[in-house]
C-alpha cells in the first residue's frame, strides 16, 4: 500500500535531523496559524500564490532563495563546526549523517538558493528594464515557480522522512547506482532536481521568448540594459543545458529503478558517460548563475558611479563570448579521470581563455567606476567587495585550469575554495547587491543602509577567514568531504575557518536585522520617487511598487539608458510638467491557481515515486495532468483595468515625477 | 485600441531592427493567402514522401555500389531534415526570421559541442584505460 514507507522511515535515533526538524515544522505551524488566525490567506492566496505577475513571482523566487539560504547555512555550519571537532576523534555527526549533510548543502546551493536567486531578480527587474507589462507567459512563470518550490520541499522533506543523497552534490555513479546506494536519498535527490528541472527549463523559455519577442517601441537589442543582456544569454544557457541535465538524471533513473545499465560497472555500463555527461550540463550551468549576476553588478556599478557603463558593446560581446564557450570547456572538471594530455591540454586551454572575456568585464567595471563620482551605498559596497574577491577567485580557477596542476589540487579543499570563493564572492554577493538595488522598486521602502554595510562587511571578513584557509589545507592536501582527520597541521586552520564562518553568521543575523528593521522604519526609507538611487534604467521610470501593469504607457526609448535620457529631457525643457500621454484601457492576464495546484501534485508525484507508491504517482499525474487540461479550456485569460483607472494611479506618479524634475532643474 | 499586457501589437507596428520578427508557424499578418499555405505543405510532404521512399530504396538495391549506401542514406536523411525545416517549421532566410535562424544555429552547435566532445573524450577515455573488466582480471 504505501511501498517502502514505514515507520521506520522517521530517523526517531537520530536527535540532531529529528530537532531540527521539529524545530522548522514548529516556526512553519506558527507562522501558518498566524496567517489563518489573522485571515491573511484570502490575501495570501488572492495575490501572491495564484499570481502570474512577474514581479510578485519575481519576489516569491528570491523568498524562496533566501530561506533555503539559511537552510543550507545551517548545514555549512555543522561541517564548520564537525571538522573543528574532528581532529583524531569522531566528532558530533556520524559519517552516515555528515555525507549526507555536504550533499544537502551542496543541492541546496546551487539549485535551490543561487537558482532561484537570480531567476528571482531577473523575473522581477528583467521585464521592468524592457519597459513591458509582464513576460511572454504569466501562467506557465507561476507554474515554473511553484515546480522550483515542489523540488525545495522535496529537498526538505528528506530531513524527516527518510533520508538525503550520501554522494555528494552531483550522484556520481556507480556510487548513486542501487547496488552502492539502496536507499532513498539519491532518489530523493533525482526526483527533486527533475520536477524542479522542469520549472527552470520553461523558466528559461519563457525569459529568453519576452527579450527576442517583446520589448517597449524603440528598445531595440543594443539600447537593453546589460542585466537583460546576461539575462538573455544566462537564459538561453538554460534552455540549452537543463535538457542534458534532465536525460542525464533520467539515464540514472532508469537504472535504478528499471534495472538499466547506463551508468553502471558491469554489463557494458559506463560510469564515466555520466561524469561527462552532468559536466557538460554543469559547466554551463555556472554561468547560468554568475552572467546574470554580472549584469547586476553592471547596473550597480555604473548607477553608483553616476556615469554610463562602459564600454557597452564590449561588455555584450563579453557576455555573448563567454555563452558559447561556456559549452567547450566541460572536461576541466575531470581531469585526472583519464583522457590523454592531447584531450586535457585543449580543454585546460580553452578553460584559460574563458578569463579573457570575463578581464574584460572586470576592467568594463573599473572603468565605469574611473572618473566618476561613486556613491558608496550598500549595492556598491556588494559590487566592490565583488570585484576584489572574485579575481581572486578567477585566479585560482585559471590555476585548477592548468591540467598538472590539477592533478594535485583535484578534489582537494583548495577547489572547494575556489568554488565557495567565486559561487560567494560572484552569485552570493551579485544576488544581496540586486536584492539591495531593487527592493524599493519591490515594496516601495529602501532597506537600512547602516544594518546593510554591517552585514556587506560581516559576510566580506566572514568569507575571507572562512576560505583561505581552505585553500591552505587544501594545499597541504587535505582532500574534499572529509568527515574526520589526524593531521595536525590542518586543525589551526579548519578552526580559523569554523570562526569566519561564526563570521558569516552575524552577517546573515545582520540581513535579517536589515530586513526587521527597515520594515519597521518603512515610512523614513520610503521611496517617494520611483527613483531613489538616481538610477538610469526603464524600471526606475515607474513609481515604486510598480501598479499591475507597470507602465500606464508604454515608454518610447530613443536610445541607451532609456530613463536617464528622459531625466535629460526633461532637465532642459522649461516647462516642468509632463505632458499627460492619452491612456488606453489595459488588458492584463488574470491571476491563476494552475501552478499552484500542479506543483501540489507533483510534489505528491515526486515523494510517491521516491517511495514506490505507484497507485499514489498515478493519481497525481493523472491530477496534474488534469489541471493542466482545466486550464487549457479557461473562457476568461485577462482582465480589463480601465483608462480612468490607469489614468489616476499614473496622475499620482507623474505628479511626483514632475516635482522631482522640477528639484532637478532648481538644483542646476 | 486597446494595448495588451504583452504589447506584441506594439511589437508588430514598430518597425524597428527586430519589429518584424514572426514565430515559427505564424504568418504575417495580411500578406500570404491560405492556398500558398497550403501548397507549400504539399509540396514538402511531396518531397519528404519521395526521400523516404529513396532511403528505403537505396537501402535494399543492389544497383548502386554497396560501401556508397550509408553515404546516400546520410545525405538523404540531411536533405530530409532540410525539407521539414523549410516547409513544415518554416524557416527561410527572409529578414523576418532571423531569430529562427540563429537558435537553430545556435541548437546545431550545441549539438555538435556536446556529440563530438564526447565521443572524443570518451573514445580517449577508452584509449587510455583498460575495461574495468580487465582491471578486475589484473587485481585478482
Amino acid at each position: 500500500m504505501l511501498g517502502k514507507l514505514t515507520w521506520a522511515a522517521v530517523p526517531f535515533d537520530q536527535p540532531i535531523p529529528l530537532i531540527a526538524a521539529a524545530a522548522v515544522g514548529i516556526i512553519l505551524l506558527g507562522v501558518m496559524g498566524w496567517i489563518v488566525a489573522k485571515g491573511h490567506l484570502p490575501y495570501l492566496w488572492r495575490e501572491w500564490i495564484t499570481s502570474v505577475d512577474h514581479k510578485r513571482i519575481g519576489i516569491m523566487y528570491c523568498l524562496l532563495a533566501a530561506v533555503m539560504l539559511l537552510r543550507g547555512f545551517a548545514d555549512a555550519l555543522m561541517m564548520r563546526s564537525q571538522q573543528a571537532l574532528a581532529y583524531n576523534a569522531p566528532g558530533y555527526l556520524p559519517p552516515d549523517h555528515y555525507n549526507q549533510i555536504f550533499s544537502a548543502h551542496g543541492t541546496l546551493m546551487i539549485f535551490f538558493v543561487s537558482m532561484p536567486f537570480v531567476i528571482g531578480l531577473m523575473n522581477f527587474a528583467m521585464p521592468l528594464q524592457l519597459g513591458i507589462r509582464d513576460v511572454a507567459f504569466p501562467t506557465l512563470n507561476s507554474v515554473s515557480f511553484w515546480l522550483t518550490a515542489t523540488g525545495a520541499l522535496l529537498v526538505n522533506i528528506s530531513l524527516v522522512v527518510g533520508e538525503f543523497a550520501r554522494t555528494g552534490w552531483l550522484p556520481y555513479p556507480p556510487l548513486s547506482e542501487m547496488t552502492y546506494s539502496p536507499g532513498v536519498g539519491v532518489d530523493y535527490y533525482l526526483w527533486a532536481l527533475q520536477i524542479s528541472g522542469v520549472g527552470t527549463l520553461m523558466s528559461g523559455v519563457n525569459l529568453v521568448t519576452t527579450i527576442l519577442k517583446i520589448h517597449a517601441p524603440g528598445m531595440t537589442y543594443l539600447r537593453m540594459p546589460m542585466f537583460c543582456w546576461t539575462s538573455l544569454a544566462s537564459n538561453l544557457l538554460i534552455v540549452a543545458a537543463f535538457p542534458i541535465l534532465t536525460a542525464t538524471l533520467a539515464m540514472l533513473m532508469l537504472d535504478r529503478y528499471l534495472g538499466f545499465h547506463f551508468f553502471t560497472n558491469e554489463a557494458g555500463g559506463n560510469p564515466m558517460m555520466f561524469m561527462n555527461l552532468i559536466w557538460a550540463w554543469g559547466h554551463p550551468e555556472v554561468y547560468i548563475l554568475v552572467l546574470p549576476v554580472f549584469g547586476v553588478f553592471s547596473e550597480v556599478v555604473s548607477t553608483f558611479s553616476q556615469k554610463p557603463l562602459f564600454g557597452y558593446r564590449s561588455m555584450v560581446l563579453a557576455t555573448m563570448v563567454i555563452f558559447v564557450l561556456a559549452f567547450s570547456v566541460w572536461l576541466h572538471h575531470f581531469f585526472t579521470m583519464g583522457a590523454g594530455g592531447d584531450v586535457n591540454a585543449i580543454f585546460g586551454i580553452l578553460s584559460m581563455i574563458i578569463a579573457v572575456p570575463t578581464g574584460v568585464k572586470v576592467f568594463n567595471w573599473l572603468f565605469t567606476m574611473y572618473g566618476g563620482r561613486v556613491i558608496f551605498d550598500t549595492p556598491m559596497m556588494w559590487a566592490v567587495g565583488f570585484m576584489v574577491t572574485f579575481v581572486i577567485g578567477g585566479m585560482t580557477g585559471v590555476l585548477l585550469a592548468v591540467p598538472p596542476a590539477d592533478f594535485v589540487l583535484h578534489n582537494s579543499l583548495f577547489l572547494v575554495a575556489h568554488f565557495h570563493n567565486v559561487v560567494i564572492g560572484g552569485v552570493l554577493f551579485g544576488a544581496f547587491a540586486g536584492y539591495t538595488y531593487w527592493f524599493p522598486k519591490a515594496f516601495g521602502f529602501r532597506l537600512d543602509e547602516r544594518l546593510g554595510k554591517a552585514a556587506f562587511w560581516c559576510w566580506l571578513v566572514g568569507f575571507y577567514v572562512a576560505f583561505m584557509p581552505l585553500y591552505i589545507v587544501g594545499l597541504q592536501g587535505m582532500t574534499r568531504r572529509m568527515q574526520h582527520y589526524d593531521v595536525a597541521a590542518w586543525r589551526p586552520w579548519l578552526l580559523l575557518a569554523a570562526v569566519g564562518a561564526l563570521v558569516i553568521l552575524a552577517g546573515i543575523v545582520l540581513q535579517v536585522a536589515q530586513l526587521v528593521v527597515s520594515i519597521r522604519n518603512r515610512e523614513s526609507l520610503r521611496d517617494v520617487t520611483g527613483d531613489p538611487w538616481n538610477g538610469r534604467s526603464l524600471e526606475w521610470a515607474t513609481s515604486s511598487p510598480p501598479p499591475d501593469f507597470n507602465f500606464a504607457v508604454l515608454p518610447v526609448v530613443t536610445g541607451e539608458e532609456a530613463y536617464w535620457s528622459m531625466k535629460e529631457r526633461a532637465r532642459e525643457q522649461v516647462q516642468a510638467k509632463q505632458e499627460e500621454p492619452a491612456y488606453a484601457e489595459i488588458e492584463m492576464p488574470r491571476n491563476s491557481p494552475t501552478g499552484f495546484i500542479c506543483a501540489f501534485f507533483a510534489t505528491i508525484f515526486g515523494f510517491a515515486m521516491i517511495w514506490y507508491i505507484w497507485w499514489m504517482a498515478i493519481a497525481a499525474l493523472v491530477c496534474s495532468f488534469a489541471t493542466f487540461v482545466v486550464f487549457a479550456w479557461r473562457n476568461r485569460t485577462e482582465y480589463v483595468i480601465t483608462a480612468e483607472e490607469v489614468a489616476r494611479i499614473d496622475r499620482a506618479h507623474r505628479a511626483v515625477q514632475d516635482r522631482a524634475y522640477a528639484a532637478m532643474q532648481a538644483a542646476q | 485600441m486597446s494595448i495588451t499586457a504583452h504589447g506584441q501589437e506594439h511589437a508588430a507596428d514598430l518597425h524597428d531592427r527586430r519589429g518584424g520578427d514572426t514565430a515559427p508557424g505564424d504568418e504575417p499578418k495580411g500578406g500570404s493567402e491560405i492556398a500558398d499555405g497550403v501548397r507549400s505543405y504539399l509540396v514538402g510532404f511531396g518531397l519528404a514522401v519521395l526521400l523516404t521512399c529513396v532511403s528505403f530504396f537505396v537501402a535494399g538495391t543492389s544497383l548502386v555500389w554497396q560501401p556508397s549506401i550509408p553515404v546516400a542514406l546520410f545525405v538523404l536523411a540531411v536533405a530530409q531534415m532540410g525539407v521539414h525545416l523549410v516547409f513544415f517549421l518554416h524557416l527561410n532566410t527572409g529578414a523576418d526570421a532571423v531569430n529562427n535562424v540563429m537558435a537553430l544555429a545556435f541548437g546545431v552547435l550545441i549539438v555538435i559541442l556536446l556529440i563530438a566532445g564526447s565521443l572524443w573524450i570518451m573514445s580517449n577515455l577508452n584509449h587510455n584505460m583498460l575495461r574495468m573488466d580487465q582491471i578486475m582480471q589484473m587485481q585478482r
